[in-house]
């Protein structure tokens, strides 16, 4: 319990440096956001009145002040340009994000796992360096490319391949924009609008990890209680499931955790370009407008999620290990 | 070197010697824009009315992708060397200073980084990227902000490990300098991963600088970058997808042979492994 609590005060301390790190540097920005604001038939006496209002013109240590103390009453502000709660902007995006990004997550690991597994059983095969070489390929490319790439083939190659009606999937959006259906059907197309999405930061996510699964996987593979566990006959389904990926597990969940920043980078290009209105995309519309709560608000969320998320996968690590004492 | 990373050596110098000469002997001006309605999207490998052949096609007006491609090419990839070489730089003075005056300086100096590792390296990248102007400078010290804690821990802890070595009390005990100490001889030998880890770092700055590029947030137009090229063939990629496709063929195949290349070297010098599961556009 000991180590649980000097863990969950390191962590914190983590997100108080984020968020003062956060402060200062939007404070260095150049640009006046109420000369944005303000419409340029305003009087001065009107930009100040807005400044004021909010609260521009206090001290920056006032800010700052105002800032965290808002912040540990969950309170991150009023929107500049939307001119409501700066959690309420959020908290719509959030579960948007959440969901593409707990989909493909799960699909990096798996994929990515099983992947890395089959070229390290399959090393002196020429699957091997193929697998390889396209994973580095798919590592290698811009998220939104490839999604401008899936896009291109199921609307442009839809029609010029003609593909069957079920295979045309939707790239724009959340759901069909004409409504209209509810229940089973709404879900069904929520989950037709999601696979593109999905598909490039899994394909993304899945390629990096595959390059780790098969090094951790290769490296087992050579112990010597794999080799014991052949000599006594057990199969090889048996061998890998049981004896080399239950050991190789702890280090690919720390992997796991560590591709999170991948994800979240991925899903701000992927939300860009397929239009889900997610935190990617609202961090990036907030920016364009110097939208500046929105943009702490998001900046400090997103950190909050990565430290969590290790702070999980230390956690979770112990418990994870076969070689502990049960 | 394995010969996927000797192919991959081929390939960027060929690369490298392509976007250096294409442009220059090219016999269009891939920024100029003359008869529009006569050149626009031009398919690959096929001629526009006026008789001009263009390989890749041309864009929405008429400007010659493949030429305009190089010339991106130049940009990105000076970026992307120029960027990671920045926050290689960077790293290796802070962590090698941290280790060698320990302290506050050292606590700080981590804690920062500690600080900065937790933010998503795009979410720290767009949040800078949106307080500056944005063009090749503002791109470039982006990077290497939020490029330098990687090299910096590991440079740190050579640097610990080195500052043990017999030959460092040697100098010291010949009279030399604090500094001289540190900068002659503990450092030179403690760059190893920082190396590997700058060579593995320029396929992801290629990858960040195309990715604000692409957002708007990075090498501005007219000036051509891999990045805000597939942006202008970003509302085209239903009627003319070759427009967005043809410039992310070339940063895939550039990323990946700098990323061949970095492992080939990482195996080679066999250090500490550097956080190499970076975050990618």
């Amino acid at each position: 319990m000991h180590t649980l609590t000097r863990r969950l005060a390191a962590a914190l301390v983590l997100v108080w440096l984020v968020v003062t790190l956060t402060f200062v540097l939007v404070r260095l920005a150049p640009g006046d956001p109420a000369a944005i604001l303000v419409p340029s038939t305003a009087t001065p006496e009107d930009a100040a009145r807005l400044r004021a209002e909010l609260a521009l013109d206090a001290p920056v240590v006032v800010q700052y002040a105002r800032w965290m103390g808002g912040l540990l009453r969950g309170d991150l502000g009023e929107s500049f340009a939307q001119r409501r709660p700066v959690t309420e902007v959020l908290g719509e995006a959030l579960p948007i994000s959440l969901g593409l990004g707990l989909a493909s997550l799960f699909l990096t690991f798996v994929v990515g796992v099983a992947i890395g597994t089959i070229q390290a059983a399959r090393r002196r095969s020429a699957i091997d360096p193929v697998l390889t070489v396209l994973t580095t390929s798919v590592y290698a490319a811009p998220s939104y490319w490839l999604a401008l790439t899936l896009i291109a083939v199921f609307t442009y190659g839809a029609t010029v391949w003609g593909f069957p009606a079920a295979l045309r999937l939707p790239a724009f959006g959340v759901r069909d924009p004409a409504g209209g259906i509810d229940g089973f059907a709404a879900l069904i197309d929520i989950v037709r609008h999601a696979i593109l999405p999905v598909s490039v930061l899994a394909a993304v996510g899945a390629a990096g990890i595959a390059r780790y699964a098969r090094s951790t996987v290769a490296d087992l593979a050579g112990a010597e209680w794999v080799r014991t566990a052949r000599a006594k006959g057990l199969a090889s389904s048996g061998v890998y499931g049981r004896h080399v990926l239950a050991n190789a597990l702890p280090p690919l969940v720390v992997l796991l955790a560590l591709s999170l920043p991948g994800v979240v980078a991925g899903s701000v290009f992927v939300e860009s370009v397929f239009a889900w209105p997610g935190m990617g995309r609202v961090m990036v519309l907030a920016i364009s407008s110097r939208d500046y709560p929105v943009v702490m608000g998001a900046t400090v969320l997103y950190a909050a999620m990565v430290i969590l998320a290790n702070l999980a996968a230390d956690l979770a690590l112990p418990l994870l290990d076969p070689r502990r004492e049960r | 070197m394995s010969r996927l990373a000797q192919l991959s050596a081929v390939l960027l110098a060929l690369l490298v010697g392509a976007v250096l000469l294409v442009p220059a002997f090219a016999g269009t001006d891939p920024l100029a824009i003359g008869d529009v309605l006569a050149t626009r999207l031009v398919p690959p490998v096929s001629s526009d009315s006026l008789g001009n052949f263009h390989l890749l096609g041309t864009d929405r007006f008429g400007r010659d992708l493949f030429v305009r491609m190089m010339l991106a090419g130049r940009i990105s990839l000076a970026v992307g060397v120029a960027g990671s070489l920045l926050a290689g730089i960077v790293g290796t003075a802070i962590g090698a200073v941290a280790a060698w005056r320990g302290g506050v300086f050292d606590q700080i100096a981590m804690a920062i980084s500690d600080a900065l590792l937790s933010v998503p390296r795009l979410i720290l990248l767009l949040l800078c990227a949106a307080l500056w102007q944005p063009g090749v400078p503002t791109v470039l010290a982006v990077l290497a902000a939020t490029g330098w804690m990687g090299v910096a821990r590991l440079v740190r802890g050579e640097v610990l490990g080195v500052r043990a070595q017999p030959y460092v009390s040697a100098a010291t005990a010949l009279g030399a300098s604090s500094r001289r100490v540190l900068w002659r001889h503990v450092v030179p030998n403690a760059l190893g991963p920082a190396i590997v880890a700058t060579t593995l770092g320029v396929g992801n700055a290629i990858l960040l600088e195309s990715g604000l590029s692409f957002l708007g947030l990075g090498i501005q137009p007219p000036a051509p970058s891999w990045g805000n090229m597939i942006a202008g063939g970003r509302d085209l990629i239903v009627t003319a997808p070759w427009v967005a496709i043809a410039p992310g063929l070339a940063l895939i195949v550039t990323v990946l042979a700098c990323t061949l290349l970095g492992d080939s070297l990482r195996d080679r010098l066999a250090g500490e492994r550097p956080r190499d599961l970076a975050e990618r556009a």
